[in-house]
């Protein structure tokens, strides 16, 4: 009898055994997965650009050098496509993320004339739109088609945002805007003194999604801009991975004579599209791990409010 | 009293002209395209203005079914669309057991670096997948080049150039982006239970299968609920990015869902009418399935989701 059960405990711990390393096996793959494309690319971009057109780099950079960054600037539009993406990054960030606070505070206000209604008026924006056709004809007629302000000005209201700004808000407790208002604070006093400091958590993690979500458009480009000089960089690498090689022989002519360049370093389709590609990326992999409790909390607020 | 009343009146107007400039911006850029669906109504030919446009009626919407040239492509694109939507709410439990696994790993360091690897592809832009998907399946790319060394392939395929399988691949591609981040919102849900029920199964004797069925499952179906209606609410959106950088001319029948379809046809061959005829039958149907979605949710679960 109870050698019997020691027998089923003994089995059922293997069985335990073996599905716990399925577990890590599967987990652990699945993570390979994720992180080998952007090493592959990267340890590309570093060796030897005759090996690494040949795909002859796979797990370790051979002959390492820097040349490609280093003639990354040469790549026709590359740093005025930095620029803009940079411009619209900053200035999106800072004005989407006051109007979030702004609004997410407003809201909580109770005797704001029809707060309900307004309310849902921005909100309901996120489960319904006219489609981007007419949205297109729309920014056409408003002259924000080959305009900066085309990126910036659509973005500055986001509902998803305001609806985590006001969560937060709401959690405050009651009593610290009462005691502000008993001393004689107004909405604008009572929003900078006391609601501000206090909601900095929250806009941190509003600020990186909007950051993000203007470094990584890429939709609005195609549909608003036709003038390469606004392209963004999503744009352009988009453009390279279809037209490196005629880019090839852009940067290396310009480069001085050819016969002075080794092979080793000289620009290939190959280089430039994955130099391209690590630039793009480079920002989002360097502020992820920094920010990634942000990004979390920014879900799980979110997944509170459904 | 009357002078109280009006005060307090004049201070919730107050408080809403602070937000008016930012009502104005959601009305100019989510509702007044609406207007643009006007153009579905007249034969606007670009760059004629559309006041200079013959009003047709309803032509473009009889188009959609009366030209049999149209009718197939719509089919075909109708097809692409829901078979994709499709895969995707079939599989949307995935996120759930991808964290229910998670959970079982008892090594937290590990546990730790495969969330924070397995969601850093949710934020990269679709052109940044694509590219990382053009430099690792191309010829010279890393999985012809040990296909062709273990001798798997005879010679480099270009497996993005491809007409087959074109729905799984790019359900794969959507997986590899979401599948880490989306699986953070359960994680968040595990967390919340509570451990005791846990340590109370375990002295019962439950194994770790029956305590992942009849403990954790139970208490995140809600989550699940709630996203699934969200997904069925959204069938027919699959966005157009991920397509649109994945579309080639091999590709392109099996593809083209229909976010795709309206904007290859206005910013393609120009039917800006067309385009957006289709646009508005895509919008009502949509509004259909979220009212649909919202009253299942209401009918199990006794609240809504909006």
């Amino acid at each position: 009898m109870g050698s019997v059960k020691k027998k089923k405990r003994q089995e059922q711990s293997v069985g335990d055994a073996l599905i716990s390393v399925a577990i890590y096996v599967f987990y652990a793959a699945f993570a390979f997965i994720c992180v080998y494309p952007f090493y592959y690319i990267f340890i590309n971009t570093i060796s030897n650009n005759d090996l690494s057109q040949k795909g002859m780099i796979i797990f370790l950079p051979h002959g390492i050098h820097f040349e490609n960054y280093v003639k990354a600037v040469k790549i026709p539009g590359l740093l005025n496509a930095a620029f803009i993406s940079v411009s619209r990054t900053l200035i999106g960030t800072i004005l989407t993320t006051i109007s979030t606070a702004f609004l997410g505070y407003m809201f909580t206000r109770e005797h704001l004339w029809h707060r309900k209604f307004w309310y849902r008026f921005v909100i309901v924006t996120m489960y319904f739109n006219a489609g981007i056709i007419p949205w297109f004809l729309t920014m056409r007629n408003l002259h924000l088609t080959n305009n900066f302000w085309g990126y910036i000005l659509p973005t500055i209201v986001s509902p998803f945002y305001i609806i985590l700004a006001k969560t937060f808000v709401e959690s405050i407790p009651k009593e610290l805007q009462q005691a502000a208002e008993i001393d004689g604070a107004g909405t604008m006093t009572l929003f900078y003194r006391v609601i501000l400091p206090v909601i900095k958590p929250i806009l941190a993690t509003v600020a990186i999604f909007a950051a993000v979500a203007q470094w990584n458009a890429f939709q609005d480009t195609l549909l608003l801009m036709t003038d390469n000089k606004l392209y963004s960089l999503q744009f352009i690498l988009y453009q390279y991975i279809n037209q490196a090689s005629s880019l090839k022989q852009l940067v290396n002519s310009s480069s001085g004579s050819a016969v002075a360049q080794s092979i080793a370093t000289v620009q290939t389709a190959t280089s430039i599209r994955m130099t391209v590609t690590i630039i793009v990326v480079a920002p989002i992999l360097l502020i992820y791990p920094i920010f990634q409790r942000y990004f979390v909390r920014g879900i799980m607020i979110g997944a509170v409010k459904g | 009293m009357n002078l109280f009343r009006n005060k307090k009146k004049l201070r919730s107007f107050k408080e809403f002209l602070y937000i008016l400039p930012f009502i104005l911006l959601v009305g100019v850029f989510s509702y007044y395209p609406l207007y643009g669906w006007m153009y579905a109504f007249f034969d606007y030919r670009p760059p004629q203005p559309l006041t200079m446009s013959n009003f047709v009626g309803l032509k473009w919407f009889q188009s959609l079914v009366s030209n049999p040239v149209k009718t197939k492509q719509i089919m075909s694109v109708m097809v692409n669309t829901l078979v994709m939507s499709g895969i995707t709410v079939g599989t949307s439990w995935l996120p759930m057991f991808f964290a229910i696994f998670l959970n079982e790993i008892k090594c937290v360091p590990f546990r730790k670096a495969v969330q924070t690897v397995t969601t850093v592809p949710n934020f990269i832009s679709w052109v940044l997948v694509y590219s990382v998907a053009f430099n690792i399946f191309n010829n010279t790319g890393v999985v012809n080049h040990v296909m062709v060394a273990w001798g798997i392939l005879d010679e480099p395929v270009q497996f993005l150039q491809k007409s087959d399988h074109v729905w799984i691949t790019q359900w794969l591609w959507l997986t590899w982006k979401n599948l880490g981040w989306a699986a953070i919102m359960y994680i968040a849900a595990i967390t919340g239970i509570d451990e005791q029920m846990f340590e109370a199964a375990k002295v019962d004797g439950a194994t770790r299968m029956q305590r992942i069925h009849y403990i954790t499952i139970p208490s995140i179906l809600p989550t699940y609920f709630v996203l699934l209606m969200l997904a069925i609410a959204s069938f027919l959106t699959n966005g157009m990015e991920q397509y649109y950088v994945f579309q080639n001319a091999f590709n392109k029948e099996h593809i083209q869902v229909l976010d795709l379809y309206v904007f290859n046809l206005a910013m393609g061959s120009g039917s800006y009418s067309v385009a957006t005829a289709l646009s508005i039958l895509k919008s009502m149907i949509s509004l259909i399935l979220l009212t649909i979605a919202n009253g299942i949710s209401k009918l199990v679960r006794g609240e809504s989701f909006l």
